[in-house]
Parts: C-alpha cells; structure tokens; sequence
C-alpha cells in the first residue's frame, strides 16, 4: 500500500462513534430505523420555504440543534421570481452532501488526511417532458454527472476508491439511482 | 419413540466436504457414517449446467490423501469429471456412505441427536452439515411479480439454452455464474442484457500462471477468517468472474459485451411491465476495477519479493470496464425479455435442522464451522474458516481442524465405561 499515508489522519469526522453505531445497531436493529422530515408551505408563485427540525431515530423523536429553513423557487427565464434554488437544484446539494460526507468518513477510516475536497454536479434535463410536449421524455434528470477535486495525502488509486465507497454506501446516491416507492396524500384544510 | 442405528458421528451429504470429513474421522478411527440423498457428489450430477467447469485449475484439486494425477494439470474439470474424481475418492477410502438416503430431520436426543432419514432412524453423538452452500436458489423478492409470460429460470434448474424460449434474455447476477450463463445463451444467438450489482472481477491468467497460482502463492486463499476486518461482508462476497475453458480465457464484463452482451444495472423494481435497473452500474464497475487492481498490485509487489522460479510474464493492466454511453435503466417484460435466469446466489439448505442455532436472518450461527449447539458442526461454506474454504481444496484444512475440535468433544463427553456401576 502507499506510504503517502499519514499514520493519524483528521478530517473531523469520529469514526469511532460511527462504527459503535454499527456494532450497537447491528444489536439492536429496531434503533436502526430513521424517519427524516420536512415541511414546506407555499409562498407565492412559484416560491415556496420549507423547514426541517425533527427527526426519528434510535427509537425517539429527535431534533437538529436548530431548525433550518430553504427557499425554493424557479428563476427569472421561467418567468418567475428566482428567489432560491430551483427544486432539482436541490436534489443535487443533497448528493452532493451526502457524497462529500461519505468521502471525509471513509477517508478517515482509512488514514488518510484530505487538505480539499471539490465537487461539481451537473444534471441534464430535457424541459419537453415537464411541459408535456413529448411523453416519451422523461420529467427528470436523464443523468447526472460528478466530478471531484479532492486533494489528500494518497495515491489516485486510493482516492478513486474513497469516492466509489462513499457512492456504495450513499443514502441519496441510492435515492437517486433507485426506484422509490412514493405515496402523496392531500385533504381540503 | 423407534430407537435409530447408534454411530458416534453422523455425516450429512458425500460431496467433497463429506468425505474429505469422513476420511478424518476414518484417520482418528471415530465411528460414523455418510448419509446422503442421491448419489456421491450428488448436486455435480444433478443441479449443475451442462457446460460448467470448475473455477479451479485440475492442480489444484485435492483432498484428504487425494490429488489430480490427470494428463491436464491446467485444465478445469467439467461436472462429470468432478462426479469421477469425488467418487473415485470415495470409492479408494471405502467411506461409509449410504446413498439414497435423505435426511429429514435433525433433533436433539439425549446428550447428542437423532437423525431422521427416509429410511430411518440414526442416533449419534455429533452432527457434520456438509450438503454444501449452494443448494437453494436465492431469488430477490420482484421474481414474484413477473408476468406469466416471461419464463423464469434459476441457475440451479437451467442446464443449456435450449430450454430457454425464445427471444430476449435478462440475466440477473454478475458473478461466476451469472456471466458463464451469459455467455452460454449469448452462444445460442439470443440477445441478453446482463444486470449487474455488486461483483468481483479477476482476469483468468496472469503474468503467464492462472490467477488462482497467485492467489495462493501469495497466501489470499489461506487467509483465515478471523484476520479479517470484516468477516460477514467478507462471507457474502460474489464468486469472482471467472470460466474454466480450454482456452484460459477470461470473462469479464468487457469480454461479455464485445460478444454482444447489453449491461444494466442491478435489476431494483418491476413497475408498469418494465424491469427498472439502477443507475450505480458504472460505480460497481469501478469498485471491481479498483479491487482487481490492488490485487495485481500485491501479485506485482510478491514477484518482486519472491522472484518465483519458471517464466513470470510482464505486468499488465486491464481496460477499465466499459459500460456504454448510456446503460439503460429499462427494460419491457415480454417485448425486451422473454426469460430471466437468476443468478442471484444460493444458500445452504438446513431446513429438516430442527435445533436451535439460527440467526435473526435464519442463517445457521457458528464460530468457523462450529455451530452454536454442542457436536453440531458445518463445512463449505464461503470462508467458512478460510477465504479457501468453499473451494474443493479448502476442505483439507477445515476438516483437519473441524475433526480435532469433534473428536475432543466426543472425548470430553464420553460416557466412561463404568458410569453405570456407580449407581
């Protein structure tokens, strides 16, 4: 293996905390079971705020240590008022976040101290399904592409690796590349 | 209850486990017997594709006071000549087998068990599992929601294409298997679309010696169990892509595609008369390359250490795997594919156990074939003590080591021959 390795490594991630979790939750697997949560209200247009603040884990109700807020909207060419990202545009922060964490975990597992870590995503969308023009294009994304700068004491090998286990073990890599199953409900308030 | 024959150990299947097991057993002179369902080495006669070849070279296939003495020490053994070499094994000892007999049921009875067969009873004081790890297809949870039409296959049950319908073929599962049948139907001229997960890919030849020379001249496949960081995830790894053949091909996914092969992702949903594959192809195909890699890597660093006497080819590098543009994530049912064959994995049958020693998951409990019930062991499993242990010649060490630990129990729990005069 590479002796590019420093003997201790800290991205500021408490792997040891990480892998108790697994050994505590492969115990207990009823713990294991997480709800996440959001809640969004209308605004106007095309602008809505969405919130998130609790949680469910480890058999209890959980709360962030505050709650956040996002503004979604769409921009100015769809005639509308841009005041926050597009929601698509949030579906590839979340990758992106979830991603990157995975990098700085793993790359702590395995000793290696990261200086940078730089993602870029682009999704391609062809806008003739959303607006209904033909039904054989799909509303979504037809790909999404990553790329990351990553600068580390390691070998290319070895952070081509970091990144391909943080996508194996991925939540919203596997939300976005697998089919979920989604149930929408609505009553008059 | 009707008393059962008594024998101190009672030997479940006469495959190669089972009797390299009962050739132990023989050696420290403990009284036992074999009991199998069919013939010795039953599951090669009867559950195996006509073209399989072992994944072994013919070298490396010994057990117990046993080895290849064929003119083809490079080649692979088909399943027929696997069925020769494991009777001929069993035949040379003289093992205790008694065939056609199915086990029913194991239970506790006394301080051992009774074994309960379709020709009745056996009480005995331990217990070896050795029906091997493979007898029970494992088929994800969507096969039940196939259309009618769309004939489905396990890989237990195909045997060549001609069973097959015709039309478009899927197969699900990228291991050993699931690339051999790939490439057994490609043959036959039907399209197929392979669906590939999580898988190990291994080039058959490397630096001029079959890659499983390397893998045990640099000590991967004697590997034990407990030197590694994570042994469930270890026991779960896929059988590497690899072929026995003549010609020492290897067969990879970019082997597979060059003869016309479609790649998709693992096979997630059936939704709305379509197959859905995931989008991760790409990155299980990289995982595989990186690990191939460290492999050839350490194969590179042990030459350089060792310097291995004969001729050592140069280092190579393989093409990273190409999966096309744009993979598709899918597929109609009965326009696209007419059949799916699962190659989705097996597991051991211990359905007749009835002793307490599963896991939450139903999976026999056992530390390195010693099962959580006193006398109860189990052998061939995938790394079951060694990365070794599911392969033919793995089963020497286990059942070394497997038959000191049985014959110290059937010591210390010896009735001592005057017991009953004390009372």
């Amino acid at each position: 293996m590479s002796s590019a390795q420093a003997s201790s490594a800290d991205n500021g991630v408490n792997v040891a905390a990480l892998l108790d979790a697994r050994a505590a939750l492969t115990a207990s697997p009823e713990g294991a079971r997480f709800k996440w949560r959001a809640s969004s209200e209308w605004l106007h247009g095309t602008h809505s705020r969405a919130s998130v603040n609790s949680f469910f884990g480890l058999g209890a109700e959980q709360q962030h240590r505050q709650t956040f807020r996002y503004e979604s909207d769409h921009p100015e060419l769809f005639a509308a008022s841009d005041n926050g990202a597009t929601p698509v545009e949030f579906v590839l922060v979340g990758l992106a976040g979830c991603l990157t964490a995975g990098v700085a975990a793993v790359a702590q597992h395995r000793k290696i101290q990261l200086k940078s870590v730089k993602a870029t995503l682009e999704a391609s969308m062809d806008l003739q399904g959303i607006l209904g023009i033909d039904d054989n294009v799909r509303n979504g994304f037809d790909g999404i592409k990553v790329h990351y700068e990553i600068d580390a004491d390691a070998t290319s090998e070895q952070i081509a690796a970091l990144v391909a286990q943080s996508q194996k073990r991925s939540a919203v890599f596997d939300i976005v590349t697998n089919p979920t199953d989604v149930t929408v409900t609505a009553r008059k308030a | 209850m009707r008393a059962g024959r008594a024998v101190d150990v009672v030997v479940v299947g006469a495959g190669h486990n089972g009797l390299a097991m009962s050739h132990e057993l023989a050696q420290r002179a403990l009284e036992h017997v074999v009991l199998e369902r069919g013939e010795v080495a039953n599951s090669w006669r009867t559950e195996r594709w006509d073209g399989l070849r072992l994944l072994t070279p013919n070298w490396m296939c010994r057990l117990p006071g046993y080895a290849y003495h064929g003119d083809d020490p490079d080649g692979y053994m088909s399943a027929g000549e696997v069925v020769n070499f494991v009777s001929g094994y069993a035949a040379r000892m003289s093992a205790p087998v008694v065939t056609h007999t199915a086990v029913t049921r194991v239970a506790p009875h006394g301080d051992g068990y009774q074994v309960s067969t379709s020709r009745g009873d056996w009480l005995c004081r331990a217990v070896v599992l050795a029906g091997g790890a493979f007898n029970k297809p494992v088929v994800p949870r969507v096969a039940a929601g196939l259309p009618r039409g769309v004939q489905q296959v396990s890989a237990q049950a195909y045997r060549n294409p001609a069973q097959l319908g015709a039309g478009a073929v899927l197969v699900v599962g990228a291991s050993a298997t699931g690339v051999q049948l790939a490439q057994d139907i490609l043959r036959s001229g039907r399209r197929v679309t392979l669906a590939v997960g999580e898988h190990v890919r291994l080039p058959r030849v490397y630096r001029g010696r079959d890659i499983q020379w390397w893998m045990l001249a640099t000590g991967v496949l004697d590997q034990r169990i407990d030197e590694i960081d994570d042994p469930e995830r270890a026991r779960r790894v896929p059988s590497p892509q690899l072929v026995g053949t003549p010609e020492r091909c290897t067969l990879d996914l970019n082997a597979l595609r060059a003869q016309g092969a479609e790649l998709v992702g693992r096979l997630t949903a059936l939704r709305d008369g379509k197959a859905l594959f995931s989008g991760s192809l790409r990155n299980v195909c990289t995982l595989a390359d990186l690990k191939m890699n460290r492999l050839l890597d350490a194969i590179d660093q042990w030459i350089a250490r060792h310097a291995p006497t004969g001729e050592v080819g140069a280092a190579e590098r393989h093409a990273p795997t190409d999966v096309g543009r744009s993979p598709r994530l899918q597929l109609e049912l009965g326009a696209d594919i007419r059949t799916v064959v699962w190659a989705t994995g097996s597991r051991p049958d211990h359905s007749w156990l009835d002793v307490p020693v599963f896991d939450r998951k139903g999976a026999l409990a056992h530390d390195r074939g010693v099962a959580d019930a006193p006398g109860l062991y189990v052998l061939g499993l995938p790394f079951l003590r060694r990365r070794k242990s599911s392969f033919m010649h793995g089963a020497e060490d286990d059942v070394r080591e497997l038959g000191t630990h049985l014959a110290a129990y059937l010591d210390r729990t010896a009735q001592p021959r005057w017991a009953g005069l004390a009372a």
